[in-house]
């Protein structure tokens, strides 16, 4: 049997999320401290993958990277071409999976106590050590549970990334492009097994985000003992 | 070690205007929630930027809208204790208080000043403990450690006492007020307690909707705090309005009363204020008859409800307190005011 499927939607999940996990946080930390009207608009457009269809974000990703447009024309001069290759996947993914994490790591930073990071400022900590060592461990399960959900999402992408990068065995075909394509050529038993795999990882994933959101929970205990 | 602010700040529905100086005095900032206290601290430690003003920390400038100076937290060299105390929840406590000590390069001296802190403040035996493990004292001795170390050359702290419980409220305030007076360095002490801001400061600033309206000595505000909201922070509970009549008496309508003063009344005046203990039966002065409406039993005091005889029924009654040994079979029909005890509010 050819793993190449697994192998692919691996690769494409995780290097994607590796990519919205920095971006989402980037986005969130900085979109908190923008006027509010900037900051609405803001939220709408990178809020926006979560509510479109795949496939119309499948559109504009083509729209923005075919061959024949100027940005996909010029990249292709660089030999990086985004449309039918396996990393061109990782755009796809990449797009889908952004707000969750964005929203996740908001929502995170929300209800982290600002006076925390005050308090560290008038000690003289500096605004880097701050973000590191007080704010990302204050909301680590938030940010963690954002990284899964959105590791999640980027393995089970279909809709966008079969409009950017099609199916082609063994060079972009991933999991879920797979299922579709054993079951539409009648191969029942190949599409059964792949959604098995698929099942499982997917299992696994939220088991995790469960675990996490129980820590969550004990960590939201009053502060001090009386 | 002075502070000098002066300083405006405009909001959609309330603007702050504070004008204050301090020197090694622990002094109080004495106001209702909201009217603008823990902001004024937020802009003296430059977590919130002021529209306008100055504010100078020992010859060093802060803040200064006009020559565009305006250094951040990290530079002011403040102490900020929270409300809350803002202990970093993934930190221990000798985490937490090295924070403090994170730019002292001389590894020696940064040991004894930890040790000798932790002593100070009874934290020895816990600082392997995170926040969670620690009550509201054992935090607010860690954020107070924390703060103490960084050798700030001011302290500010914002309603200190308010997460305690009231029985070690009154413990802790002991301990700190000790601890206050030896540290010798200004502080300034932000809270609602009026009986809190007695017991630590040395000066009070009473402030009401975003302005001073009187810096004084605390023995001194209690005594005359001169004007209408000022007399409410201090405790007043029998205020009126009042009129001038001659130099040392004036005459209040709705308690159809005169009353005579101990000191000269100024033209100007608005009302009057007489603290609910003040009355007495056996004080000649400023006799007048009463009538007796309903009285509340509290653990150590009665708390009484009259109408001076004249007084229309539709408003306020006045309130008068008695210790308990101190309350007669049959309630007296009338009741006298020291002169010095009358508050002239402008």
């Amino acid at each position: 049997m050819d793993f190449y499927p697994l192998y692919n939607s691996l690769r494409i999940a995780a290097i994607s999320s590796v990519i919205v996990f920095f971006a989402g946080i980037a986005a969130a930390y900085y979109s908190s401290r923008l006027p509010k009207l900037v900051k609405g608009f803001l939220d709408v457009v990178l809020t926006l993958p979560l509510v479109l269809p795949p496939t119309v974000c499948g559109y504009f990703l083509i729209v923005i990277f075919g061959l024949k447009r100027p940005l996909g024309k010029f990249l292709a001069h660089f030999g990086i071409k985004f449309v039918m290759t396996w990393y061109g996947g990782i755009i796809a993914a990449a797009v889908v999976a952004f707000p969750l994490m964005y929203r996740t790591a908001r929502g995170a930073f929300e209800s982290f106590d600002m006076n925390l990071a005050y308090s560290a400022q008038t000690l003289g900590l500096s605004d880097t050590y701050i973000f590191w060592r007080i704010m990302m461990p204050a909301c680590r399960q938030g940010i963690i549970a954002g990284a899964v959900l959105s590791f999640a999402r980027a393995l089970g992408e279909y809709g966008a990334t079969s409009m950017l990068i099609g199916y082609t065995p063994g060079r972009t075909a991933t999991i879920s492009t797979t299922v579709y394509q054993l079951w539409r050529t009648n191969d029942e038993a190949g599409a059964f097994l792949w959604v098995m795999i698929n099942l499982a990882i997917s299992a696994v994933v939220l088991l995790l985000v469960n675990m996490l959101e129980e820590g969550r929970r004990k960590n939201h205990e009053p502060f001090y003992k009386h | 070690m002075s502070l000098f602010i002066n300083i405006e700040k405009n909001f959609e529905n309330f603007s702050l205007k504070i004008n204050l100086e301090n020197d090694n005095n622990i002094l109080g900032i004495l106001g209702a929630s909201g009217c603008g206290k823990s902001m004024t601290l937020k802009c003296i430690a430059g977590i919130e930027k002021p529209d306008k003003g100055k504010i100078i920390l020992d010859d060093e400038i802060l803040f200064d809208s006009q020559k565009k100076i305006n250094l951040p937290p990290q530079k002011r060299k403040v102490g900020y204790l929270f409300q809350n105390y803002a202990l970093f929840p993934n930190m221990t406590v000798k985490q937490n208080i090295l924070c403090g000590l994170h730019d002292e390069k001389n590894i020696k001296l940064k040991e004894k000043i930890f040790s000798d802190t932790i002593e100070l403040l009874n934290l020895t035996e816990l600082i392997n403990h995170k926040p969670h493990e620690l009550s509201g004292g054992q935090a607010q001795r860690t954020a107070l450690a924390r703060i103490l170390v960084n050798r700030p050359k001011i302290l500010m702290l914002d309603e200190p006492f308010s997460a305690l419980d009231s029985h070690l409220r009154l413990k802790l305030q002991m301990k700190i007020k000790n601890l206050l007076k030896n540290y010798g360095r200004g502080v300034i002490l932000v809270t609602h307690d009026r009986n809190e801001a007695y017991r630590m400061c040395n000066y009070i600033a009473a402030m009401d909707d975003g302005k001073i309206l009187t810096l004084k000595d605390t023995h001194e505000f209690f005594a005359n705090p001169e004007s209408v909201p000022a007399a409410i922070l201090s405790g007043c509970k029998n205020i009126a309005q009042a009129e001038k009549i001659s130099d040392y008496k004036i005459y209040v309508p709705e308690w159809n009363i005169t009353l005579s003063t101990k000191i000269k009344v100024k033209d100007n005046i608005k009302a009057v204020g007489i603290r609910a203990h003040h009355f007495s039966k056996d004080i000649k002065k400023n006799r007048n008859k009463i009538t007796f409406i309903r009285e509340m039993e509290e653990p150590f005091e009665y708390v009484i409800e009259f109408r001076f005889a004249e007084q229309s029924k539709e408003s306020e009654p006045v309130w008068l307190r008695l210790s308990k040994d101190k309350k007669p079979e049959n309630f007296s029909e009338e009741l006298g005011v020291e002169e010095e005890n009358i508050l002239l509010l402008y």
